[in-house]
């Protein structure tokens, strides 16, 4: 059962095409595990239809559609693209990742940690992460936007508890410790668009090696 | 009108995936692709970009109109989707993560008191959103017509940011308030 969820903001600029990529990814990610924000994504999509109709019409060219009709001429129907899947890792990320959790890149980020960026475009990072059962995220702010979604194992966040599927929306205000549970091994995907910035001064020497 | 009645829409979907109607094609360019364009035109691409993404979008109806649900979604919403996710892919130059397909159930007709609920729904939005006071409705538009965030619209409209955020919380709350 899912507890933790996106804000009314991340699902209308989602619907609105106004996210970046990586944010797009962990948005796409947890609507793949909720169907509560499935629901609210759809309803904001559609609103974005009803905004669209109702804009004052351009004049379009007539070769506009005289090439639209050439072209449809040609074409074949298209059939429904196959996603990837796993048992994970829902289809968004592993069509990133290339398939399921055993073609993840790990890399070391040190004290068991380990951790895998995703391909997206320069404007905010994800990365998948790996804590083992018990570990904690060493204690850090945000300088901007932190969204981080589970997806195996829980971690717990002060008297928060985010299980597979919940999804924390850290801002800049928050400073937190998040500590894998202790049952399991947590995957998640954190996605941020800036710097994190850490407490400690162990973390904060191997940030620029992490890149985190 | 018969363009504002959603159900008409559908059956023009229906000729195209059923029978590849041209002339149903023909009918859904001359009312979407206008409002398409003039919508792309807003969101900052010219006029040979706006067309060309016009042939794009209008292209993939075509090519996936057995792909429509009646029962997921308006003809205007389904087309929408495609349209952004163009801009996204061509103006932004970034993929666009889409979430996992619903597990799909036998292939059935669709559900007609599903799609007529959906369409009395979809009558009821646009009704409300052209309800709805102007300073709302633009601040709404702002938001789906642009790559403006809340913060950007604030610079480019001279409204603090939180007064943004409540007056579009307001609309919504409006838009679902004359849903339901
Ligand atoms: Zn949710
Ligand atoms: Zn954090």
């Amino acid at each position: 059962m899912i507890k933790h969820h996106l804000t009314e903001d991340l699902l209308m600029a989602y619907s609105a095409g106004a996210l970046s990529e990586a944010f797009s990814l962990a948005v796409a990610t947890h609507i793949s595990l909720c169907d509560e924000c499935r629901a609210a994504a759809e309803s904001y999509d559609a609103v974005g239809g009803a905004v669209m109709v109702s804009t004052d019409a351009a004049p379009v060219s007539d070769s506009c559609l005289s090439n639209t009709l050439a072209a449809i001429r040609d074409a074949d129907v298209e059939a429904p693209t196959p996603r990837m899947k796993d048992a994970v890792l829902p289809s968004p990320l592993a069509e990133y990742v290339g398939g399921g959790l055993d073609k993840i890149k790990w890399k070391s980020a040190g004290m068991g940690v380990k951790q895998a960026v995703l391909a997206t475009n320069d404007d905010a990072v994800a990365r998948l992460l790996y804590i083992p059962a018990g570990t904690a995220v060493p204690d850090h702010g945000h300088g901007g936007l932190e969204l981080t979604c589970v997806l195996q194992g829980a971690f717990r966040d002060e008297d928060m508890r985010f299980a597979r599927g919940d999804i924390e929306v850290a801002t800049e205000e928050v400073d937190h410790t998040p500590i894998a549970d202790i049952s399991e091994d947590c995957i998640c995907l954190a996605v941020t668009d800036a710097p994190l910035k850490f407490k400690g001064w162990l973390p904060r020497l191997a940030q620029p090696f992490l890149g985190i | 009108m018969k363009e504002d009645n959603h159900g008409y829409w559908i059956d023009q979907m229906r000729r195209i995936s059923e029978n590849r109607d041209e002339d149903a094609f023909v009918a859904l360019f001359q009312h979407f692709a206008p409002r398409m364009k003039s919508f792309l035109m807003r969101s900052g691409s010219d006029n040979a970009l706006a067309e060309e993404i016009v042939q794009d979008v209008m292209t993939t109806v075509w090519r996936k109109a057995h792909l429509f649900n009646p029962t997921r979604a308006s003809v205007s919403t389904w087309i929408y989707t495609i349209a952004r996710n163009r801009r996204v892919d061509l103006i932004r130059r970034q993929k666009r993560p889409e979430p996992e397909d619903l597990p799909w159930g036998p292939e059935q007709e669709p559900d007609q008191t599903d799609v007529i609920g959906l369409q009395q729904e979809s009558e009821q939005l646009g009704a409300a959103l052209s309800a709805l006071p102007e300073k709302q409705r633009i601040l709404i538009e702002k938001a789906y017509f642009g790559d403006l965030s809340h913060g950007e619209i604030a610079a480019e409209t001279g409204l603090p940011l939180g007064t943004i955020k409540s007056r579009i919380r307001l609309a919504l709350d409006r838009l679902r308030h004359a849903m339901s």
